[in-house]
């Protein structure tokens, strides 16, 4: 089974080429550049480094979000473009559950975090490669009520930087920041979680998991709180 | 002989074509968001993306399907990067990449403007010199053709476009966006009782300003709903569109008298206004030109009309790479 993987859902970008569990390659770029820009030329790049043509692809392997809105469509357009192009199996994988993957660590609480500005952030807790609270847009404040009610070590992976003072003062006993490359986004761990997972049954239906409406919408429903949501877009 | 698959994605349409040969349409399937940016009163560029990318790869197989091809068919890849909204054109232009690297066909970027021009392409050659007045809701622009595949603009708006004018009178009248149908409709019952401003008629240039004309018309619109005044609906709508028209009209003349053209061709979602149609119609009957109105059902944005663009880039040995980014404020390309 030969595997291409793929994360752009925030600043890194990382991607593997994997056949049978065999990482035959693998990229990370952590630069201030357009995935557009990037992307396909270094897929193109690293398949003709290990003499693949894209119709031997079996499964393609994305990091569905949540992250950067923009990031993440890059990856999931080109993900879901390729798998139905191809007619190749398409597996989605949390953006975070691939920080999470970084730490090998039993019975410790893994909090991945995308920073979302002010107070507000993306994050989950893992523990044992499990969800324990699933991915959310939430704040530093609901995330420390919600880790008070564990008391399991914790380490915290990503864009922890803004949080780090208030998250030390709350369990400054027990949690642990993770150092240098395991903060960024691996592309071999894409490929791992999406191995073993099932493709998806209907690629064209495919989108991010952005795990926050737009504002424009939120507005929208704020004020129209018993409109029934429906098909905005008609074929013509 | 070309098969072309085609991608446009700039705003609120998300489209995908089969053009052959540049000019004949053998699909050329629209999703559009309207429904959903009606909402907003205009386009929100965060959920146009959103919708962009569910309907994208579904477009694809409708449209090969449509046009009963296969990727083996397929000559080249034509897709719009600019001008528009950036998170809209990554949308189809990442698409469009993908299936030119998947597949190894090639890749042809295209402007969205020059799309608009040559779906004219549609009704009959093109023959050069021509002229065209393009006008959407993001664009109004004279442009002159001297030959395949250039375009020199002559002039454009300094404000807002034409289109965008029709949307912000429209909103003030309690119009849903688009409102540009529904104001032309209202124009053809009423009369130009309000001598609105016309802007930059006469000043020598080729450029357009509408900001004006908006303050004036809101102006008095709410200047009569202070005094509990209500004025004819349909008198206000002619009115606005008469100043749009005859501005747009004017203009075109004074460029037709500098640059005598065989065509004049008119493209844009606004070419759909059977005010500015017939206005043009009748300026066209004192000047050696033909006038060519893109077809109503290719006015608004498609991609059957960058298939017609992109036939010539492709011809004349554009192509595009992998690096391809979107450029929202893109202007002509010239190859």
């Amino acid at each position: 089974m030969k595997i291409l993987a793929m994360d752009t859902s925030n600043q890194p970008m990382a991607l593997a080429l994997v056949e049978d569990n065999r990482v035959l390659s693998e990229k990370l770029t952590n630069e201030k550049r357009n995935h557009s820009v990037q992307l396909l030329p270094m897929i193109a790049e690293m398949m003709q480094e290990v003499n693949w043509t894209p119709t031997m692809l079996n499964r393609v392997v994305v990091a569905q979000g949540p992250g950067s809105y923009t990031g993440v469509r890059i990856g999931v357009t080109t993900a879901k473009t390729l798998a139905t192009t191809l007619n190749i199996e398409l597996v989605g994988v949390s953006s975070l559950a691939v920080l999470a993957n970084n730490i090998d660590q039993v019975d410790t609480l893994v909090v991945p975090i995308f920073d979302a500005r002010n107070d507000n952030m993306y994050a989950g807790i893992y523990k044992n490669n499990a969800v324990i609270w699933p991915d959310q847009h939430t704040n530093i404040t609901k995330l420390i009520a919600n880790l008070t009610e564990f008391n399991s070590k914790i380490i915290v992976v990503g864009e922890y930087q803004n949080f780090v003072e208030q998250l030390t003062a709350s369990f400054a006993e027990r949690i642990t920041f993770a150092k240098g490359l395991a903060n960024l986004p691996k592309g071999s761990s894409v490929a791992q979680l999406g191995t073993a997972k099932a493709p998806e049954k209907w690629p064209h239906r495919f989108v991010p998991n952005y795990l926050r409406v737009s504002q424009a919408e939120a507005d929208w429903q704020a004020k129209h709180p018993n409109e029934i949501e429906k098909d905005y877009v008609e074929e013509v | 002989m070309s098969i072309i698959l085609s991608f446009e994605s700039s705003a609120d349409e998300t489209s995908v074509a089969v053009v052959k040969d540049g000019n004949k349409i053998l699909s050329n399937e629209i999703a559009t968001q309207i429904k959903s940016h009606q909402r907003f009163g205009g386009i929100v560029p965060e959920v146009a993306s959103r919708h962009h990318i569910e309907r994208v790869t579904i477009l694809v197989d409708e449209a090969l399907a449509d046009a009963n091809i296969t990727y083996a068919d397929i000559d080249a890849i034509a897709v719009t990067y600019g001008p528009g909204l950036v998170g809209s054109l990554l949308i189809g232009v990442t698409a469009a990449k993908t299936i030119a690297w998947a597949h190894n066909i090639p890749l042809v970027p295209t402007s969205h403007l020059a799309g608009h021009i040559m779906a004219a392409r549609f009704v009959k050659p093109i023959e050069y010199p021509a002229l065209a007045l393009l006008v959407s809701g993001g664009h109004t622009e004279l442009v002159y053709l001297p030959r395949e595949g250039a375009f020199e603009v002559l002039g454009e708006t300094r404000d807002d476009a034409a289109g965008e004018s029709y949307d912000k009178v429209g909103r003030v009248m309690g119009i849903a966006y688009p409102a540009g149908k529904t104001i032309d409709e209202l124009a053809h019952q009423g009369k130009d009782t309000f001598n609105f401003p016309r802007a930059m008629e006469n000043d020598g240039t080729y450029e357009f300003s509408f900001s004006g004309l908006k303050s004036a018309f809101i102006n008095t619109y709410h200047n009569a709903q202070q005094r509990d005044e209500v004025l004819n609906k349909e008198n206000l709508a002619a009115s606005f569109q008469a100043a749009v028209v005859d501005v747009l009209v004017n203009k075109t003349a004074q460029a037709l008298d500098h640059y005598p053209v065989k065509q004049l061709l008119l493209g844009g979602g606004v070419a759909a206004n059977q005010g500015l149609r017939t206005a043009l119609a009748n300026l066209l009957a004192n000047y050696d030109t033909e006038f060519i109105p893109v077809p109503l059902k290719l006015a608004g944005d498609n991609a059957a009309m960058i298939g017609a663009a992109g036939e010539i880039f492709y011809r004349k040995g554009r192509r595009g790479t992998y690096d391809l980014n979107a450029d929202p404020s893109l202007e002509f390309e010239e190859y």
